[in-house]
């Protein structure tokens, strides 16, 4: 059989051809049916404080950059009370407080999260700049799954650790960053209040709302006074939190630069601490791999959540007989990216979280440049009001390049080639990070021999970016120690034995 | 003669689930109805279609709702080879074409012979285009070629009507088959590719329709052809239809959202089509009493 | 002789405002009556007629693992979570029946306390079963160091469809014992109520038709358990029996005997609590039998294990 010369088309189908441009019109989510207030004070012992104007800081909507809401600059003595009020509730209520009956308080906080939903989602986003639809789909259900997932081991914390009677430590001091707020919030707090410990929880400044709404939940519920204490405020509040002399614990998530700084300044208390802390993850894509798929993976790698994601596959390591193809289909699929107000129900991309971090993405984006890379963006417009960066692609640079060593927190892919499954093992592994991974190809022992040398806590294959209250979340190297999800979630909660804690 | 491409079906449906959260409101949905409606290949492919039968169909097809002036007209109307001359001779001036079942549908069990005097029959009657079905069984045991010829022999008689090929995806068994199906069609001269012949379960389906537009954006990639697409049965409702048209803009590109190049092959679709359009308009929802049923 | 209790024209048309419920089987999330149009009368303590219950045969067993089989493969694929979230429900909705639970157990013998400490416990387990969908294949699967370049892992899968004998006992709490690890383990069920004290057993029914659990995952019949186990027991398309310790042993043996027919699971554990220990120390044996039913090895027991092995190579 050949092939058939085919370059006369039909031509007694007759339909006159009217090429229309379609593009979609505004979806804005409804904010009608939200409620927050404009200042608000401190969550301590089961009752907000009392707004002061005088040691308040405002919190910016990214969307515009007007201020959406003043909340307080817990200090010294607000940390003090905080901590106390926890310590007294670990003594006291929480303290003997059956499993059972932590697990059906954690059972109310995620159902109530999931009547709750859409408040949250819309709160989230505007709060933080992440697309409804994000927040929505993603966001706001995770955090819910994942007290409902730490509210099932409440009563069942032998089975985690045969042979041992875990114990909680204490009061935990807990500081979370901007980038998934309510879904760090949950992360953190779940384990702790599952095996038995009392919290105090730092969100990070720029987004305080979502956790605040979250202090409204637990009135409602009724939780006992001082199990979660919510102190809001920056680095400052953190730090008095980080030297409070009667935690005992600390979870502390965000850069490795503060994560160092916080390690050194518990060096002589030998406090249990977990970090959580930055990455630089590759996504090694091989020839063999489904490709339209993996430039999908692509985007959700590096383009979602404008890329405020440590474990983002930020690196692109494409065999080279792919290449080309691959960049190209990632281009064309990149100019359906929506990037645009993130209460719009089309937006992909929304605003990044705030004026600095913006100004950072771009000065990376110069020094690539300036060291030789060639940049592609995608070309739709861009909102002309408040923080946006278009999804960008970073060709010609190379393993020494500073885009590539360093991480940028923002939607910028780098793109590298490898040509063996050996190379492409080694340039992902050589960076001081350690967090996650990402591996396509369409041959399972490859994903298994490939995964088991690459030094990352998370590999994800043929998939990237997927989070589930059962999967162990964590770093290798300077990305961090422990881990969060799974019976792994649980170690950094409780003590086991005279030694103390598992970190 | 055809590569297997690798497909992940978990990615498929989350880009499938992606795209289904667009949210297409206001002058943009208008814009999509206005189109579904174009698009459409009004279809009655049943054993008892009489005359009577077929000529209600063509008359909805001319008239698909009195009370709103400027409705737009559908593209085709789709019936067995013995009524296209009927259909034929109630349409002619106007700017619908006749499609045609041919080549043993829907089984498309029978000699090689008989489905090309099939085809050659519809032809004969007027029909402007044929939707022609593969060999499953022959697809599914490894015979590439002779799939191939068939459809290459049967574009040959088909003269200068446009021919579709109906891949039925639902047999095919898997999202890898449906893709080598439809770089095999394409190669072998098809016009559109086709999903199903709506007489098995399932029918068209999101996951299947966008293996089948990657594989003509690749083709017309590497060929500079530009093939058609039609999914066909299961589609019922606009909100279906739209995803449909939102998956084949952000796969294609808006040269695509066209009737040359992008049908729906349905039935039911037109009055919920006509129905959306109604409440857009005046902002109730509508009750199917006041919508013909022919 | 006892004088004939009169009573005056108003206090018997009371009687009739209230409209006594007709107790049918549940089948297929609906509630049919038995084929056979038989029944038996449940009376209370004082001897009084509460309900006629069907007595049930051998078809209505076929009907209810039909049903069961139908269900078990969609009740298996949905996520652990998911799984998760139906069970909780269930205690959501039997929490605020709470009352139409304690009267009933009353009328069958409980005092008000043990009938109120009871279903606080069977909520209790209930919420205690939810939260293990997800955690029983991370305690007990595992992937296994083989010594070749494989991975290999071992998981949890449900069996099937599974035959409970409920307890010859007014408790809900024990026919929940049977139940609840079947349902985390993803099986289909089909149970026999206590032949004495059907009435928890359908009302718990009701429950199950409002809250989110599919139609045919779970079905109660009731009837003879001579009449029914031998039908269950040979049934070739019923993976597993489980049952209480008490059932009497020659119907035990039976179930041990016709498993051999397909190589049913057979297991029985203890779940019930008699009602004079109930009614005399409801605290200390109510907590007892909920402790000892909070067991995730009775999951262990109602699933299989498939192990698969996979190269590791460039």
């Amino acid at each position: 059989m050949s092939e058939k010369n085919l370059s006369d088309q039909s031509t007694r189908s007759n339909q006159a051809s009217i090429s229309i441009d379609w593009s979609y019109a505004n979806a804005p989510e409804s904010t009608s049916h939200v409620t927050f207030s404009k200042h608000y004070g401190l969550f301590i012992d089961g009752s907000f404080t009392e707004y002061n104007e005088n040691q308040s800081f405002e919190s910016i909507n990214p969307t515009n950059g007007e201020s959406l809401y003043r909340c307080t600059e817990a200090n010294k003595s607000d940390v003090d009370a905080a901590v106390t009020a926890a310590r007294k509730a670990f003594k006291g209520t929480w303290g003997t407080t059956s499993g059972t009956q932590r697990s059906h308080y954690l059972y109310r906080i995620a159902r109530m999260l999931q009547e709750r939903a859409r408040e949250f989602a819309v709160l989230e986003s505007m709060d933080g700049g992440k697309p409804i639809r994000e927040s929505r789909d993603i966001d706001i259900p995770l955090a819910a799954a994942y007290f409902f997932y730490y509210a099932g081991w409440a009563d069942k914390l032998a089975y985690a650790f045969p042979g041992k009677s875990p114990k909680p430590l204490g009061v935990c001091a807990q500081i979370i960053p901007w980038n998934f707020p309510l879904l760090m919030l949950a992360w953190k707090i779940a384990p702790a209040l599952a095996c038995g410990n009392t919290v105090v929880l730092k969100p990070a400044e720029t987004t305080s709302l979502t956790a605040l709404k979250f202090c409204e939940l637990l009135q409602d519920i009724g939780l006992p006074d001082g199990v979660v204490n919510i102190i809001t405020g920056a680095a400052k509040t953190g730090e008095y939190l980080v030297q409070h002399p009667d935690i005992d614990k600390i979870a502390f998530t965000g850069s490795t630069g503060v994560g160092k700084v916080i390690q050194q300044s518990i060096a002589e208390r030998q406090l249990p601490a977990t970090f959580e802390l930055g990455g630089k993850g590759a996504f090694i894509l091989f020839d063999d791999a489904a490709l339209n798929e993996a430039v999908e993976g692509i985007v959700n790698a590096i383009f979602f959540n404008q890329g405020h994601v440590c474990c983002a596959g930020s690196r692109l390591l494409v065999q080279e007989g792919v290449a080309e193809k691959v960049i190209d289909l990632l281009k064309k699929r990149m100019q359906h990216l929506i990037v645009g107000d993130p209460l719009d129900k089309n937006t992909d991309i929304g605003a990044v979280n705030s004026k600095e971090q913006l100004e950072t993405i771009q000065r990376y984006v110069n020094t690539g440049i300036q060291e030789g890379a060639s940049c592609f963006e995608c070309s739709g417009p861009l909102p002309t009001s408040g923080y946006y960066f278009p999804p960008t692609i970073l060709t010609g640079v190379s393993q020494s390049s500073t885009v590539v060593q360093e991480e940028i927190f923002g939607p910028v892919l780098t793109i590298q080639t490898f040509r063996t499954t050996d190379e492409a093992i080694e340039k992902a592994n050589n960076t001081p990070y350690g967090l996650a991974n990402g591996i396509w190809t369409d041959k399972g022992s490859k994903i298994f021999y490939v995964g088991s040398k690459l030094k990352s806590g998370v590999v994800w294959s043929n998939t990237y970016n997927k989070f589930d209250p059962t999967s162990p979340f964590g770093g290798f190297k300077e990305s961090g120690k422990g881990r969060e999800g799974g019976i792994s979630g649980l170690h950094a909660y409780v003590k086991l034995d005279h030694n103390g804690g598992m970190y | 003669m055809i590569d297997r491409i690798p497909i992940d079906a978990v990615g498929i449906q989350e880009r499938v689930a992606r795209i289904c959260t667009r949210s297409i409101k206001k002058e943009s949905k208008l814009q999509a109805l206005d189109l579904a409606l174009r698009m459409m290949d009004l279809t009655t492919l049943e054993g008892s279609d009489s005359e009577g039968k077929v000529r209600q169909l063509c008359n909805k097809a001319l008239h698909p709702y009195t009370e709103l002036p400027n409705i737009p007209s559908v593209a085709a109307v789709c019936v067995y080879p013995n009524r296209v001359a009927l259909a034929k001779s109630i349409l002619k001036n106007s700017s619908i074409s006749i499609a045609s079942v041919a080549t043993a549908f829907p089984s498309g069990m029978s000699s090689l012979q008989i489905k090309l005097d099939d085809v050659k029959f519809a032809v004969s009657e007027g029909a402007d285009e044929i939707d022609m079905v593969i060999s499953r069984g022959a697809f599914l045991s490894g015979e590439y070629a002779k799939v191939y010829d068939e459809i290459a022999l049967i574009k040959e008689v088909c003269g200068t009507a446009h021919l579709k090929v109906i891949l039925e995806t639902g047999e095919l068994g898997s999202l890898e088959n449906v893709r080598m199906a439809s770089d095999l069609a394409m190669k072998a001269g098809a016009d559109f590719i086709k999903t199903s012949t709506g007489k098995i379960s399932p029918a068209a389906t999101m996951p299947v329709v966008l293996v089948m537009l990657q594989a003509i954006r690749d083709f017309h990639e590497t060929t500079g052809r530009k093939i058609g697409m039609k999914p066909a049965g299961g589609i019922r409702s606009s909100k279906q239809a739209i995803q449909y048209l939102v998956m084949v803009k952000e796969t294609l590109g808006n040269d695509w959202l066209d009737p040359s190049l992008f049908r729906f092959g349905a039935s039911s679709l037109a009055n919920d089509v006509l129905m959306q359009w109604v409440k857009e308009k005046t902002g109730r929802y509508q009750s199917l009493n006041y919508f013909s049923n022919d | 002789m006892a004088k004939k209790q009169t009573n005056d024209d108003t206090s018997q048309i009371n009687t009739m405002n209230s409209i006594p419920k007709t107790y049918k089987n549940y089948i297929n999330g609906e509630f049919p009556r038995t084929e056979s149009g038989r029944y038996y009368s449940v009376e209370a303590l004082d001897g009084k007629h509460i309900a006629n219950v069907g007595l049930s045969t051998r078809k209505d067993v076929r009907n209810a693992v039909q049903a069961a089989r139908k269900a078990q493969a969609s009740w298996a694929n949905k996520t652990a979570y998911n799984r998760g979230q139906i069970i909780y429900r269930i205690a959501e909705i039997l929490s605020g029946r709470r009352e139409q639970f304690t009267n009933e157990m009353v009328l069958l013998g409980y005092s008000k306390e043990a009938a109120e400490l009871e279903i606080n416990a069977c909520i209790e387990l209930i919420v205690y079963f939810a939260g293990w969908t997800d955690k029983i294949g991370q305690v007990f699967g595992s992937v296994n160091p083989v010594a070749s370049d494989h991975f290999n892992f071992s998981r949890q899968e449900p069996v099937g469809v599974v035959g409970i004998i409920s307890p010859e006992t007014p408790s809900l709490l024990g026919m929940l014992g049977l139940l609840l690890p079947n349902m985390v383990a993803g099986n289909s069920q089909v149970i026999i109520a206590s032949k004495q004290f059907p009435l928890p057993s359908c009302t718990f029914a009701e429950v199950l038709a409002t809250s989110d659990v599919p139609a045919g995952t779970v079905n109660i019949i009731t009837g003879l358990k001579s009449e029914l186990i031998p039908p269950i027991s040979k049934h070739m398309d019923v993976d597993v029996l489980v049952g209480d310790c008490s059932l009497d042993s020659e119907l035990r043996v039976m179930c041990e005997l016709e498993s051999a027919s397909n190589m049913k699971k057979v297991y029985f554990w203890e779940s019930f609590n008699s009602l004079e220990e109930l009614n005399s120390s409801p605290n200390e044996t109510i907590s007892t039998c909920l402790h000892s039913l909070k067991d995730p090895y009775h999951i262990l027991h109602v699933q299989e294990v498939k192990t698969t092995w996979h190269p590791i190579s460039e």
